[in-house]
């Protein structure tokens, strides 16, 4: 139970990190780039947000399947398959939410700093500070989707034990084994992982405030 | 403002790294076995796998789908090894060539199971051909696998062997493992096919019982193939030999036989390693 609980809280995280860091500058990007170019990759989130996971699933599968274009890599049923997944996943969702939270945040507050001609350092300080837990969230939200989607973890990483087995995986297992007493202690464990993954983010976004 | 865009694009670049420690470098590709949902389900695997990864130091990939999508996984090379149970379809997979080596393993039976107040009649037919056909003639509910699984492909021989036609309201495909389409079997009161072990497995949590056993259309066999490579593409040939070398040894037949004493009081499998077909 431990080890499942821990490679799906480490998958998750990778993935989610993977995501931030692809997502959170391209959010920037949207909002105060110039290029025309924005509005179709917001488009593209938009779009993604209602990507099902099991299309993600199927198409990274697809991709590492030894018959596959990448067959090569020989990365499909590991880790590293389910958090690329993961990360293609849950790029849409941090990036719109990134999105929308520069949007209603920070357009009246850089001017302000810039027409107070505050230094450029102490801006982009300030500026970080208004504009963080608005990124937590968006960042806790790709967690959440990344770490309860069962669909691509199972396709990416074929639920096998002590490799790739992940709580929602793991659930479904339960559930055609009949085992339902351990369905419920995995879905447990799930919540209670979302539970302190909300707490960390409102600690977080209240130090900030 | 776009002054703070440029350390961010290094920060996102680094994080691509982030992936690689996941993933520490094989030497050599681990061994995946295709096999059916109903070894998996019976939780045959569970220890049969991690007996062989230690006498053989191999590691195993065990992928449980149903015996269709198993071998349509080793004719594109998806896969080293098969384990799986539709006798008909592994010949056909042996005529194409896509398979170095085919031997049997063991076998178990199927039966049908269905509610206890049995409205189609079947309790005690002689075979399940007869009780197939009158299933159909009473329209009585039964819930299919409907994917291409080895119980699925057994039970639409059986259809097919009572001259019945499987359609209509009364006939309910699940496309799910056999595990599953038995809690759905069991919540319908309806009929359905199973492998004895899987039943066995789950029939606490069942409102079914068995109607039709030890008839003799209801052998249920099981056979590891090793899958011939695919040209330039990554394959484990030795680490399937091998599983098949030990799932036919001493070894493995003992595991296999032992396997559901301590928890069903009785075995779910009877090993058949070197007995003729």
């Amino acid at each position: 139970m431990l080890e499942i609980a821990a490679l799906s809280v480490a998958v998750s995280i990778v993935a989610t990190l993977a995501a931030a860091v692809v997502a959170i500058p391209a959010a920037l990007w949207i909002v105060h780039g110039r290029s025309a170019a924005r509005t179709v990759v917001l488009a593209l989130f938009g779009a993604g947000l209602g990507l099902p996971p099991v299309a993600v699933g199927l198409a990274v599968a697809f991709t590492f399947w030894r018959s596959g274009p990448l067959g090569w890599v020989d990365l499909l049923y590991t880790p590293t398959a389910m958090a690329i997944a993961q990360t293609i996943i849950v790029v849409p969702l941090i990036g719109t939410l990134a999105v929308i939270s520069l949007r209603t945040s920070d357009d009246t507050l850089a001017m302000q700093l810039a027409a107070l001609s505050v230094p450029r350092r102490a801006r982009f300080y300030l500026i970080a500070r208004e504009v963080a837990p608005g990124f937590a969230a968006a960042i806790l939200a790709g967690f959440g989707r990344a770490v309860a989607e069962v669909g691509a973890a199972q396709m990416t990483g074929g639920n096998i034990e002590g490799q790739t087995r992940v709580l929602t995986t793991a659930t479904m297992l339960a559930v055609g084994k009949g085992e339902f007493g351990e369905a419920f202690s995995y879905v447990a464990v799930l919540l209670g992982i979302m539970a302190v993954a909300a707490g960390v983010a409102l600690t977080l976004q209240r130090r900030w405030a | 403002m776009r002054s703070y865009l440029r350390p961010l694009t290094l920060v996102a670049a680094l994080g691509l790294g982030l992936l690689a420690p996941l993933e520490p470098a094989a030497a050599e590709p681990s061994v995946i076995l295709a096999t059916t949902t109903s070894t998996q389900d019976t939780g045959l695997l569970d220890v049969l796998v991690p007996a062989f990864e230690k006498a053989s130091g191999l590691q195993v990939k065990t992928i449980a789908v149903g015996t269709g999508a198993a071998l349509a996984m080793g004719d594109r090379g998806d896969a080293d090894v098969l384990l799986v149970h539709a006798p008909a379809a592994e010949e056909a997979y042996m005529a194409k060539g896509r398979g170095l080596e085919r031997a049997l393993v063991m076998h178990n039976a199927f039966i049908v199971v269905g509610p206890s107040n049995d409205p189609a009649h079947v309790r005690g037919s002689a075979t399940a051909q007869a009780a197939f056909g009158a299933i159909a003639r009473a329209q009585a509910l039964f819930v299919s696998r409907g994917d291409d699984s080895g119980t699925n492909i057994k039970e639409l021989a059986l259809w097919k062997a009572a001259g019945a036609d499987a359609a209509g309201p009364w006939y309910v495909k699940t496309g799910s493992g056999m595990a599953d389409t038995l809690h759905v079997a069991s919540q319908k009161g309806a009929y359905t096919l199973t492998d004895d072990g899987t039943f066995l497995s789950q029939r606490a949590t069942l409102s079914l019982v068995p109607l039709v056993e030890d008839a003799k259309d209801l052998r249920n066999v099981y056979h590891v193939i090793v899958v011939k490579p695919v040209a330039n593409r990554v394959s484990n040939q030795a680490g399937g030999e091998a599983f098949a070398r030990f799932v036919t040894s001493a070894d493995g037949q003992r595991i296999i036989a032992a396997y559901g004493h301590e928890k069903f009081g009785r075995p779910l499998f009877v090993p058949d390693a070197g007995k003729a077909e």
